[in-house]
């Protein structure tokens, strides 16, 4: 088998087993995870395009995703159309917050950024609860008559919107664009020497990010039926989930989102479900993200060969010889 | 023709004047150098011309044009391009695609991006490491990957911070006869930051001598190598005998 070719074929084919994954009459459970799987999917690898290309990291998505959120629940709360017209809303509610936040934050770097980022998930958190003629503040949206019962729908279109997100960042990293990401990433000074307007790709990369986020959010307001500004801007559950999903799969790769989503949505139910120290979740995935990145700092995609490197290599000897 | 002028530029950090009143010009198809002691103002003169740094007072003029109120990211496009005297290479990209990220600024695609990379890899003798990460690099390519970046960028004018700095004399002529190449074969013009005074006095056409921010002397290397205000600052008794 042509392993170049495999490897250029294997996301449709993916794709396509994923297509049939609702016939497989699994349980709306084991539905509900997969939905989040591809949710988390989309934010890591939006959250990638700015943390891990750009190297901007952002402790701050929430505020991306919980705009999002709000964008589709504030159409029908107020609008009174269906939230789904969130999706192609918050495109401009996102783009017009990114250039907004990225004026403020992207003159700052590294750590400053983050910091800054930070705050602002915070703060539109602080906002949300206090804007209560607005967004009905603690008592959250609902949305009173949901589109489907079934989870079929829901899953097909966050599975278009995930494979909608993988095929655009790698067009766009592959562009000239992926290259002026990475320069930026690894020498501000430099590139902005080399004639890269810094300051404006930067502004670029927030923007995608922050548009990608925000379409997820506008999706699980429509899948969850409710939301309020505790569940949509937490720091832990989603800023530095996100972080996490991206670490733990491997920064800057194409598949380390993807990876890491699965990894952590399962972890934590299984981690969930166990006696005793279920309670403890977040204590265990403090300490397997301490483990991850001690020993694999670039993500489980990223030291993939260091991972199964001996496995493979004795395997493929077999496989030769015989 | 003089294709950037330095006029009267002073720079201060605070209290402290990295440059002061200092003014020079550059002309087409020349090599000029520019020398002096540690902490004489040189790497500052660059980032001012560069636009890193705004000058406190002066201004620098590119073909009749100030360029001391732009972006490092704009005098670029224009067609001014600097190396860093220590050498900033894109860590985790392959030295083909630390090149190719430079040449899009006038590539209208990959494709053409890749090819004026390929030819200034060969160009400086890179072409055979293209796919080697470039933190992995010895430092005299590491030096040469530098040139080849501001070479991608298709400039009128390079500014070389100090790129034969720590190389063995095998690499050293290697890089004079890269420098002396690009003068002659691709017409562009070249300030040039050196210590090595074998080198700065056998390929500059002139030089400028700064000390303690200020110019103390301009002309070609023979009358530089006997100016006695010089000699005091910098070269030291052997060199005037």
């Amino acid at each position: 088998m042509n392993k170049s070719l495999l490897k250029k074929f294997l996301p449709l084919i993916i794709f396509i087993i994923l297509l049939v994954v609702p016939f497989m009459g699994l349980s709306s459970y084991l539905m509900h995870i997969l939905i989040l799987v591809l949710m988390w999917s989309v934010i890591g690898q939006a959250w990638n395009v700015l943390g891990g290309y750009t190297g901007q990291v952002s402790f701050g998505h929430a505020a991306f995703f919980g705009v999002g959120a709000y964008t589709a629940g504030i159409l029908y709360q107020h609008v009174e159309i269906s939230a789904w017209w969130g999706l192609p809303v918050c495109i401009v509610v996102l783009t017009l917050l990114s250039l907004a936040i990225g004026y403020i934050c992207l003159r700052l770097r590294g750590a400053y950024f983050a910091l800054a980022t930070l705050a602002l998930g915070e703060i539109c958190r602080v906002t949300a609860e206090n804007l209560v003629d607005f967004t009905r503040g603690n008592l959250g949206i609902m949305i009173r008559e949901r589109t489907w019962v079934d989870k079929t729908w829901f899953f097909y279109i966050i599975l278009l919107i995930a494979a909608g997100t993988y095929f655009l960042v790698k067009i766009l990293i592959e562009s000239k664009l992926g290259y002026y990401f990475v320069a930026i990433r690894e020498d501000q000074d430099a590139a902005e020497s080399l004639g890269i307007n810094t300051t404006l790709y930067k502004t670029i990369s927030l923007c995608i990010s922050g548009v990608l986020t925000g379409i997820a959010g506008a999706f699980y307001m429509n899948y969850m039926g409710y939301i309020d500004p505790g569940v949509v801007f937490p720091l832990y559950d989603l800023s530095i989930t996100t972080v996490m999903v991206v670490m733990v799969g491997g920064a800057a790769t194409y598949w380390g989102p993807i990876i890491g989503a699965i990894i952590m949505v399962f972890l934590a139910e299984v981690i969930r479900s166990l006696p005793y120290i279920g309670a403890a979740h977040q204590t265990i995935f403090g300490v397997i993200l301490i483990c991850i990145i001690m020993f694999l700092p670039n993500g489980i995609v990223g030291d993939f060969g260091k991972l199964v490197g001996p496995v493979i290599s004795k395997w493929w000897k077999k496989d030769t010889s015989s | 023709m003089s294709l950037i002028e330095v006029k009267n530029v002073t720079k201060q950090f605070g209290g402290l004047a990295a440059l002061t009143d200092v003014s020079f010009d550059l002309n087409k198809g020349e090599i000029l150098g520019l020398i002096g002691p540690n902490g004489a103002g040189k790497t500052t003169m660059f980032n001012v011309v560069n636009g890193f740094y705004q000058p406190t007072k002066g201004e620098v003029f590119y073909k009749k044009q100030k360029i001391s109120n732009m972006k490092p990211h704009s005098v670029c496009r224009l067609g001014v391009a600097r190396t860093f005297q220590v050498v900033r290479p894109l860590q985790r990209m392959s030295v083909l695609d630390n090149v190719i990220a430079s040449a899009f600024i006038r590539a209208k695609n990959k494709a053409q991006a890749e090819e004026v990379s390929f030819d200034v890899l060969k160009f400086t003798g890179l072409y055979d490491d293209r796919t080697i990460l470039s933190k992995g690099l010895p430092l005299g390519k590491r030096k040469r990957l530098e040139i080849a970046r501001a070479l991608a960028t298709q400039p009128e004018i390079m500014l070389l911070d100090e790129s034969f700095a720590g190389l063995n004399p095998t690499e050293i002529n290697e890089q004079i006869e890269i420098v002396n190449k690009i003068r002659s074969e691709k017409g562009i013009t070249i300030l040039i930051i050196e210590h090595h005074m074998r080198v700065i006095m056998s390929i500059s056409d002139r030089i400028v001598v700064l000390n303690y921010g200020q110019k103390i002397a301009e002309g070609t290397p023979l009358e530089i190598g006997r100016n006695p205000s010089v000699i005091e600052a910098y070269l030291g008794e052997e060199h005037g005998a």
